[in-house]
């Protein structure tokens, strides 16, 4: 490949994500050198396993360093040239990627040359940049660009440095953002190649497609003497794509990133929108110049890179820059000075925050500094040496100090800044950089005169009610139904939650439905898979905030004026009261504000062209408004009557929004919406998505007055447990995709869009990926005037049933009905195959009637097709067949080893969902049979996996998302939890439990590749799997994981799901298996990956069609749940939820369970009834195997649905795109990687001997070290292990990262040095120490000794840690004992069960969701409550018996040395008062039950 | 649903008979209701199923889960609504449906549906009963004329809902009263015929205009009708009964059971006597036919002081109890006893009559055989007499009540000179319920065949749909044609 592929098929090279390993060495006191560089190129190799590469191994993703400019390097260059090079500060460096191509080098740098020169500065001269491209990848070569720097004086016309860099940045911008379009206009295509990586007279970059090891040889320069600096920054990037690109390799121009920013579509769609506000005192008329602020298609850290860029230009000093960029979680934070947060509220109103995880190192050559996102959610380890280093890095150890040199060791904590200043010599810590800022300004005065929150507005005239005669019609005309009333409103207005519901989804998309669906259905929300975490927004809501800022938003350069007057609403949803409040407000607030109703209805009886010119004249009168000095639009529809139809809001909503962005006039105004046809979460997400600000539902909290039928208290409350269900909806959408904010998340766009015309989303919601084309205004209008009509028709006056949920025959369609389910049942139960092709042709004939999207797939049946004799066995298909995972405890025993015993006869997969597995199934039973899942699941809660799970299986999943509800966590209530569940999963009877929404120990992707790296290293004979759900971007993904060296991959659809999901995440989130799978096949074979890993399609798959399309799609293997559910006995009720299945499968009652009915044969009836019809089809395509069939795209053709009346805009050619390449399109069983395990191989020698004691060095790069012993231990010892003290190893120095991870009972790690991220993570019974060397010059109890999440899942065994941990210390610990010195925040997070002692302090957000275990912290300074989570559910309580906590103190002062626990033991009848003991409530009130049954059974 | 648990905790329970003893001296209804807080109780249980398979079994597709769970808050009047959005006349078939809608019941699984049928018949009781069924006129008229053809529940439904839509609806009747099967099919005992005299009242309020008396095809000819109607529905039913033409069959004391189901229904309705009575008073009765006209014959013969009543049924006794797991949720096979049936009567399976023997031109006695099922030269099973199991059985009243073959194919249908399906039927298709002739129109059991109540207020609501939907696609057409 000669170059990186464009967008083709469902591939979009937009959707591409990277994360890495970054880090820097800085000589705090400026003295440059070129060791200092050398070891900064050290870091980057130890941070290799950060990385990725590709197809060819040769091929890394690219890394590179920053630099301060090496002076003596271009003087000895300025001699040799014979120029004359001014002093340092008054010349700058170019770093430039020509062109390879000649004619456009010259070109290029031509255009370079006349804007130094139309600049008013000097072009100095080019400098050829020595390399040496020995040892690259082809593929890197090929892409290589020629390396130049020119050298550029500073001119006459400007006074300062700061003013050269300004100039530099102009120059800069002019040069490159037209080059795409020249590159067109004259025809020079690789034009568009040239790229400046740096353009500074501080600063310089080297980068490119070269591996880690590579980059000091590639760049001679680096290696020069000459070449010196006093800081280095350093960065390798771990990619999605293995496309090589040398642009997309940081550092960039100020910063360097690990982690993704997640509403990055958002940020620079409002960045741009500042065009007409946006004015700058030092960059006058130069920032014209430098539009687009931010080109589309860069990546997020390059568009990050551009906002500092121009914030510094500005006039922003780098550290407010990126505070401003990346703020701390400063709303409801008692904790933080008022000043500070003052000053972040003031900015608030400025700049959006760009949200996501993220560790940013940033440098401008004077300062260089990090800074984490406001959750913490990636790692950055510093430490300071005696002469005056300061190393950072993703993680410790990445450069070989010694330890007697190390004066600190700590972390980057969650929103804090770690700055060096070069000019000052000295660190400047988090609370000096932040006060000093916050208090260059009265940040809370000009807040105090400017800032108005609507609640404090005086009330204003009564809102207008709807007479009860006209509620009904609106409800109709709005699309109202009874099921809306039943399922949404009335329990959202009586629990104050968003509706529960579960079994998925088995309904059409909206554009392929025959019903008049609302906009909104079209809209599928985006969330988190892999490349970044979701958050949770109950127990981690000390991120989270609803609060949105209403109308014109202040200059973002004009920073100084504290004048600007600003609306604030605590949460978006506006009451009918709230949203007068605004109607009137430029009485109340004496003109500040402005408002203006837009109307946002058109008339009845017009048709798309009338729609479209009420949409056009809604966008005329917001510009007219504007222009008018209104700063405040209100879009409406209020206006709905028997002669006007609302335009759908969404609509409305961004197609003002839009036009504004588009006339430069959005940031003027605020956009608020008032509309009857909002009523559910999803709804406001999709208005908040396309840019409002607020959102006032009046039918809604008219309708839900009505169902107080006529109480006005009971009405009341019931509009206000509505908002709140709404807002703890809107967050829980918003925390899916890892948002925190709603100014975030407003205007974000984060969704995909299903069924939507391109010129249609292009017009109205800019930016909005598009995954199959389709309607475009003319159905919109006929769905809304569909609507409209039936509510103004006289036959019925009722509301229509629904059966969007529930199944009615005149509502939206099924595909399990009535005869579906009685045909498979039937036919199953008595093996009758005619039962089976009345069931098939049900199912096969709803597709064609456009339920799903392959109906309107065709197979293009070949002329002359093989006798079905020729093709392979079903015995051979089924192999492929697989069920869904099922947790025991969500369905009931009876179910679950029903499926694992079908699977296993005809050797296919069960699985066992999250939840683990009773170790009674891992034996045969007499018959032969096997109940055990040979597919185990690890999800984010970690239940029950022990190593000894893991080792009994053939293939391990990690499960990223699930259809029903991607994004979200779980949560199984207490009163499920009876003694069996609890005992395979390692936790209480009658605790709930809560599965987190994301793997802690994945917040980005090559995290993933770690827990690919530790469960390898326990099951070395398993594959491993990762589960992801369709969405938009799935293909890039899948190829990350591919490069994680994954050997399996499922992508599932939205439709599939068991279990309890919300109902806005059933219904709206995620999109069809056929576009996921479709564009995973593609990335995948244009990625030359597709051989390495086996594609599993699930979610929805039913008939031996529907496995025949997903195999010609690209899948090798099929994983099918309600189906085999519903052949063992489900009947769809949709009730799993409630425990209250009638067929006794989702339930845990045991009367219930009893009416279980299903049988092994019944399930395999059905997949061979599924093998046989596949066979036909086989056949009559003239293929003899599947591997023949697999990514066969030729063999199908779309149907166009010309004859329907919405669907006919589809457009399903994309998903039978056939990229050009010549690799493999299906599964090729490529040989797995050999895991080096060193240490681990010396242990498994000696295990059979007895005691046995080891030491050895340990290094950063020896990772998961215990995990390949432990599994080898529960191979052979079960989970029981060892006797305690079998085996023992000491090892020195750093450990890498899930050191001891699933450690088994019998061994002890010693650790002298210190540990990174997952220390302990599903410790399984063994003991972990880690202490400093004893000749340390530090504290241990002031200094980081284990980094982030560590004991991550861990379910038995002992960790003494002599030092403090990072963040989330113990997460959902199941019963792991373990003595830490001091922890970060969210300490014992969803922690079960287990006991945790802390002597010292802890971060934020302790035991947040932790309903299991005991935790001792020690609290002398009585800080300690302060710390403590909102939502926290537990006891706090003096020691009474404080015993078993000495003798733990005791134990860890033993085997750690510590000398706090000395101190501490010596002092102990005091000091045991300063304990304070943390226990759940429930945990207490369930061991309190247990000790009762326990009595009552001895009595007995 | 008020409570999730409801069907575990909650025992079903059902309307009761009243005691046979009693009921057989009179010809009230045989079901004594159950007191509605029980009912409400009832419909607790039910599940709000994901899949509400009672909703697609039944042929109505009532809102049973929807109107349950308001029943259950004890919301009755929009109970009423919902329950009367998809059923105009629940008070009939809340009481002669066959409820296949409780055999589809996620509860049947295990033999305790739902009361659903209960339910149904106390919400239209209770909804009449409270003055809550009130006339709804169409607000605006359309002036459209259209003729019904029978004014059975096929022709009342059709003709109702397009009242109701504001077009003008003329249904023709050839008896003299209004009803059709439910008038004089159905006896007292199970649907009182002043639940119909009510129902007509309300459709007369909505402008409905009921000319009985008027045999369409014999009085009036259907080309008649055209000239003053915009369309016309042939809402007839299948009134051809099924013969049994063996030696014997020209005997006196043999008879269809809708003739003898007729005159005792006027008989009971206080009307005058039409023709010679045929009464039980006293006599051997025998009915062929094991369905439920068949029940309805051996209660009223038991009313009437039958000496003796024995059904027979060609088909082999059904099993007691169905295979649930291969049945449900379809309407299974299985024996059932009707009302009728615990009143008194002797029940023979696997029966062939070969012969009526008489004296005197009456009927005295029926020669029957065992009948066997056996693989016929196409492979399709045959039955046949088992050899010597021959057997008499005294009889002086014979009934058959074997069934209909479709409608009578005088009168309306041969007026209308539509085309027929091959079995007889008039052929239309479910979709705009047209027949081969232009604007007419054809719903119910003359277009279907033989069936329940239900199905046709099924077909009279969706024929009367696709008129509405013809005469708005296509005004033209009957104007052009009125000019004529």
């Amino acid at each position: 490949m000669t170059t990186p592929p464009v967008k083709q098929g469902l591939y979009d090279p937009a959707n591409e994500r990277d994360s890495c390993g970054m880090g820097f060495v800085v000589h705090v006191k400026n003295e440059r050198s070129n060791a200092l560089i050398q070891q900064g190129l050290q870091i980057l190799i130890n941070l290799d396993h950060r990385g990725a590469r590709g197809a060819d191994p040769k091929l890394g993703d690219g890394c590179g360093c920053l630099i301060q400019i090496p002076d003596a390097l271009f003087r000895a260059w300025a001699e040799e040239q014979r120029v004359t090079l001014p002093s340092p500060g008054d010349y700058a460096v170019a770093m430039c990627f020509l062109p390879r191509e000649e004619g456009a080098r010259e070109v290029a740098k031509e255009r370079f040359e006349r804007f130094v020169r139309i600049e008013g500065q000097l072009l100095v001269g080019w400098r050829d940049v020595p390399t040496n491209p020995e040892g690259l990848a082809d593929a890197a070569i090929k892409q290589m660009p020629v390396v130049a720097q020119a050298v550029v004086a500073r001119g006459p016309n400007v006074k300062d440095q700061d003013a050269f860099e300004r100039k530099l940045l102009a120059i800069r911008k002019q040069t490159q953002n037209p080059l795409a379009d020249l590159a067109e206009k004259k025809d020079l295509p690789r034009l568009a190649d040239f790229y400046i990586p740096s353009f500074s007279s501080r600063t310089l970059v080297y980068k490119g497609m070269v591996l880690s090891d590579q980059l000091g040889t590639f760049y001679k320069d680096l290696t020069n003497p000459l070449v010196t600096s006093a800081l280095v920054m350093v960065h390798q990037r771990f990619s999605t794509n293995t496309f090589p690109s040398w642009k997309l390799a940081h550092p960039y121009r100020f910063i360097c990133h690990n982690g993704e920013i997640n509403t990055v579509r958002g940020n620079v769609n409002w960045m741009n929108a500042r065009r007409r506000t946006l004015e700058s005192p030092l960059l006058g008329a130069d920032l014209d110049k430098m539009w687009p602020l931010i080109p589309h298609g860069q990546s997020d850290t390059a568009s990050l890179d551009n906002a500092l860029e121009l914030l510094i230009a500005g006039g922003y000093p780098l550290a407010h820059a990126m505070m401003l960029l990346v703020p701390e979680a400063w709303a409801g934070n008692a904790q933080m000075d008022p000043k500070r947060r003052a000053f972040y509220e003031y900015y608030a109103a400025l700049m959006e925050p760009w949200d996501g995880p993220a560790a940013i190192a940033f440098t401008d050559g004077r300062q260089i500094g990090a800074t984490l996102d406001r959750n913490g959610l990636r790692p950055a380890r510093f430490c300071v040496t005696d002469d005056n280093l300061v190393i950072m890095a993703s993680e410790s150890g990445v450069l070989p100090i010694p330890e007697e040199k190390i004066v600190r060791k700590w972390r980057l904590q969650p929103g804090k800044m770690l700055l060096i200043d070069l000019e000052q010599g000295r660190i400047v810590d988090d609370a000096e950089v932040k006060s000093s800022l916050a208090e260059a300004a009265p940040y809370g005065d000009w807040l105090r005169d400017t800032q108005f929150n609507l609640k404090d507005l005086p009330a204003a005239a009564e809102p207008k009610t709807v007479a009860d005669d006209d509620l009904r019609l609106l409800q109709k005309a709005f699309g109202y139904t009874e099921e809306d009333m039943k399922y949404f409103l009335a329990p959202m207005a009586e629990g104050g939650d968003d509706p529960i519901g579960s079994m998925g989804t088995d309904t059409p998309v909206a554009v392929l439905s025959d019903k008049p669906r609302l906009l909104y259905d079209y809209f599928k929300q985006n969330f988190a898979q892999v490349t970044n975490p979701p958050i949770d927004p109950i127990r981690e809501s000390l991120v989270m905030s609803l609060v949105s800022m209403i109308g014109p938003r202040p200059n973002l350069l004009g920073h100084h004026a504290g004048t600007h007057k600003r609306l604030e609403v605590s949460q978006p949803i506006l009451s009918n009261q709230d949203l007068e409040k605004i109607r009137s407000i430029e009485e109340t607030l004496d003109g500040a504000f402005k408002t203006v109703t837009l109307d946002a209805t058109w008339p009845k009886g017009g048709d798309a062209q009338a729609l479209e010119a009420a949409v056009k004249r809604l966008c005329w009168e917001a510009t007219e408004a504007v222009l008018a000095d209104v700063n405040v639009l209100i879009v409406s529809d209020r206006g709905t009557s028997d002669n006007r139809i609302p335009i759908p809001m969404a609509l409305a909503t961004g197609a003002v929004h839009h036009h504004l962005i588009r006339q430069g006039l959005r940031m003027q105004t605020g956009l608020v919406v008032e509309t009857g046809e909002a009523r559910e979460v999803h709804h406001m997400c999709v208005l908040a998505g396309y840019g409002a600000e607020a959102i006032n539902p009046w039918l809604a909290f008219d309708t839900i007055g009505a169902l107080a039928g006529g109480d006005s208290a009971r009405a009341e409350a019931g509009k206000e447990k509505y908002v709140k269900a709404l807002g703890k909806g809107i967050l829980k959408v918003m925390s899916k995709m890892g948002i925190s904010t709603y100014q975030s998340y407003c205007g974000a766009q984060i969704f995909d869009s299903i069924g939507l015309g391109e010129q249609l989303v292009d017009t109205y919601f800019t930016g909005t990926s598009a995954s199959i084309d389709g309607v475009g205004l003319s159905e919109i209008a006929e769905e809304t005037a569909r609507r409209h009509r039936s509510a103004f028709a006289v036959e019925s006056t009722l509301l229509d049933s629904g059966g969007m949920w529930a199944q009615r025959v005149t509502g939206e369609a099924h595909a399990w009905t009535f005869d579906s389910i009685a045909n498979l049942q039937h036919a199953v139960r008595g093996a009758i195959p005619e039962k089976y092709r009345a069931f098939a042709a049900e199912i096969n004939e709803q597709s064609r009637r456009k339920l799903t999207l392959r109906g309107m797939l065709e197979f293009r049946t070949t002329a002359d097709p093989i006798s079905i004799e020729e093709v392979e066995p079903a015995t051979a298909i089924v192999k492929r067949f697989v069920t869904g995972a099922m947790s025991f405890g969500s369905i009931s025993r009876e179910a679950h080893t029903t499926l694992a015993i079908a699977m296993n006869r005809i050797g296919g997969k069960s699985n066992t969902g999250e939840g683990g597995e009773e170790p009674d199934r891992f034996r045969e039973l007499s018959n032969g049979d096997l109940m055990r899942s040979a597919i185990k699941q690890v999800a984010s809660g970690r239940f029950g996996v022990t190593a000894e799970y893991l080792i009994n299986s053939d293939e391990i999943q990690i499960k990223i998302a699930q259809g029903a509800k991607p994004g979200e966590g779980g949560q199984l209530p207490g009163h499920k939890v009876d003694r069996n569940i609890a005992a395979v999963r390692h936790s209480t009877p009658g605790v709930g439990l809560i599965s987190p929404p994301p793997h802690h120990d994945i917040y980005s992707i090559e995290d993933l590749a770690q827990l690919i790296f530790d469960l390898r290293h326990v099951n070395p004979a398993a594959r491993i799997s990762v589960k992801l759900v369709s969405e938009t971007g799935v293909g890039t993904v899948a190829a990350g994981v591919a490069k994680c060296t994954a050997d399996h991959i499922t992508i599932s659809g939205y439709e599939g799901g068991t279990g309890a999901s919300p109902l806005t995440s059933l219904l709206h989130a995620g999109l069809p298996w056929e576009i996921g799978l479709a564009e995973t096949q593609q990335t995948l074979v244009l990625n030359d990956l597709r051989g390495r890993v086996t594609l599993q399609a699930d979610g929805g798959l039913r008939t031996g069609r529907d496995v025949a399309i997903a195999a010609i799609l690209g899948a090798d293997e099929f994983g099918f749940a309600t189906a085999p559910l519903i052949a063992a006995g489900c009947i769809m009720m949709r009730k799993c939820h409630l425990n209250t299945c009638p067929v006794g499968i989702a339930t845990q009652d045991p009367v219930l369970r009893a009416r279980f009915t299903g049988a092994p044969e019944h399930v395999i009836n059905y997949f061979f009834f599924v093998a046989e019809e596949l066979r036909e089809i086989m056949a009559s395509l003239g293929v003899r195997t599947l591997d023949e069939m697999i990514g066969h795209v030729e063999l199908l053709r779309f149907v166009d649905p010309a004859d329907h009346w919405k669907a006919k805009g589809v457009d399903l050619d994309k998903l039978l795109y056939q990229p050009k390449r010549d690799g493999p399109r299906c599964s090729e069983n490529w040989p797995r990687r050999e895991v080096e395990a060193p240490i681990d191989d010396q242990l498994i020698a000696l295990l059979e001997q007895g005691p046995a004691f080891v030491e050895e060095p340990i290094g950063n790069v020896d990772r998961a070290v215990g995990a390949r012993l432990s599994g080898e231990i529960a191979k052979r010892y079960g989970h029981a292990g060892l006797p305690d003290g079998t085996l023992r190893a000491t090892l020195t120095g750093t450990a890498g990262q899930s050191f001891g991870a699933f450690l088994s009972r019998g061994v002890t790690l010693e650790l002298v040095g210190d540990a990174n991220d997952y220390a302990g993570k599903g410790l399984a019974g063994g003991t972990l120490i880690a202490r400093p060397p004893e000749d340390a010059p530090r504290e241990a109890g002031d200094n980081i000794i284990v980094g982030n999440t560590c004991l991550y899942g861990a379910i038995a065994g002992e960790a003494y840690f002599s030092g403090v941990a990072g963040e989330r210390f113990a997460v959902r610990n199941s019963g792991a004992t373990a003595v830490v010195e001091g922890a970060g925040d969210h300490c014992c997070e969803y922690m079960t069960g287990g006991t945790i002692v802390v002597l010292g302090h802890v971060g934020r957000n302790f035991a947040a969701g932790m309903s299991g275990g005991t935790a001792y912290v020690w609290d002398p300074e009585g800080r300690f409550m302060s710390c403590i989570s909102d939502g926290a559910q537990i006891a706090l309580d003096p020691v009474e018996d404080d015993g078993d906590l000495q003798a733990l103190v005791q134990r860890h002062f033993e085997l750690t040395g510590s000398k706090r626990a000395e101190a501490l033991l010596a002092d102990w009848r005091t000091v045991r008062k300063q304990f304070v003991q943390v226990m759940p409530h429930e945990y207490r009130r369930a061991l309190a039950e247990l000790e009762a049954e326990g009595t009552a059974i001895a009595a007995e | 649903m008020t409570n999730p648990t409801g069907f575990l905790t909650i025992e079903r329970r059902d309307r009761t008979y009243r005691p046979a003893k009693e009921r057989v001296h009179d010809y009230q209804d045989v079901v004594a209701p159950l007191p509605d807080a029980e009912v409400r109780r009832q419909a607790e249980r039910c599940m709000d199923c994901g899949v509400p398979f009672c909703h697609s079994g039944c042929p109505v597709n009532n809102l049973i889960p929807e109107w349950n769970d308001l029943v259950s808050r004890d919301d009755w009047r929009n109970a009423l609504d919902r329950l009367h959005k998809t059923n105009n006349f629940p008070e009939f078939t809340g009481r002669v449906c066959p409820a296949p809608c409780e055999a589809a019941c996620t509860l049947n699984i295990d033999d305790n549906p739902v009361t659903i049928k209960t339910v149904e018949c106390e919400i239209i009781d209770r909804g009449f009963s409270e003055g809550w069924v009130k006339p709804r006129m169409a607000p605006h008229g359309t002036g459209k004329r259209i003729a019904v053809v029978g004014s059975g529940p096929a022709g009342l439904a059709c003709a109702q809902q397009l009242a109701r839509m504001g077009h003008a609806p003329t249904v023709f009747e050839k008896a003299d009263r209004i009803g059709g099967l439910l008038r004089y099919g159905i006896p007292d005992f199970k649907l009182d015929k002043s639940l119909i005299d009510r129902r007509i009242a309300q459709m007369e309020a909505e402008g409905v205009i009921f000319r009985p008396n008027m045999h369409v095809g014999v009085d009036v000819s259907i080309d008649r009708i055209l000239d003053d109607y915009h369309l016309v529905v042939l809402a007839g039913g299948a009134e051809q009964p099924r013969d049994l033409p063996v030696q014997g069959r020209e005997l006196s004391g043999i008879h269809f059971a809708m003739e003898y189901l007729t005159l005792s229904n006027r008989r009971v309705a206080g009307l005058p006597e039409q023709g010679e009575p045929i009464l039980a008073t006293g006599k051997h009765v025998i009915v062929i036919g094991g369905g439920d006209t068949g029940s309805d014959c051996i209660g009223t013969a038991n009313r009437q002081g039958a000496a003796s009543v024995t059904q027979l049924e060609i088909m082999p006794q059904p099993p007691m109890r169905e295979n649930k797991a291969l049945s449900w949720p379809l309407w299974p096979l299985k024996l059932r006893t009707s009302s009728s049936h615990e009143e008194g009567v002797e029940r023979e399976f696997a029966v062939l009559t070969t012969e009526f023997a008489g004296k005197d031109g009456q009927v005295t006695a029926l020669k029957c055989a065992r009948a066997e099922f056996v693989d016929g030269p196409d492979g399709r099973k045959v039955i046949q007499p088992v050899s010597a199991s021959e057997f008499e059985l005294k009889a002086d009243l014979v009934l058959f009540a074997m069934g209909f073959t479709g409608p009578r194919q005088d009168g309306a249908v041969a007026s209308a000179a539509v085309e027929l399906s091959p079995q007889g039927n008039v052929k239309a298709a479910t979709d705009d319920y047209r027949t081969s002739r232009d604007r007419v129109f054809a719903c119910g059991d003359m277009r279907r065949g033989q069936s329940l109540v239900v199905w046709a207020i099924r077909e009279g609501r969706e024929c009367a749909a696709a008129v509405g939907a013809w005469l708005q696609a296509e005004p033209k057409q009957p104007e052009a044609a009125l000019v004529r």
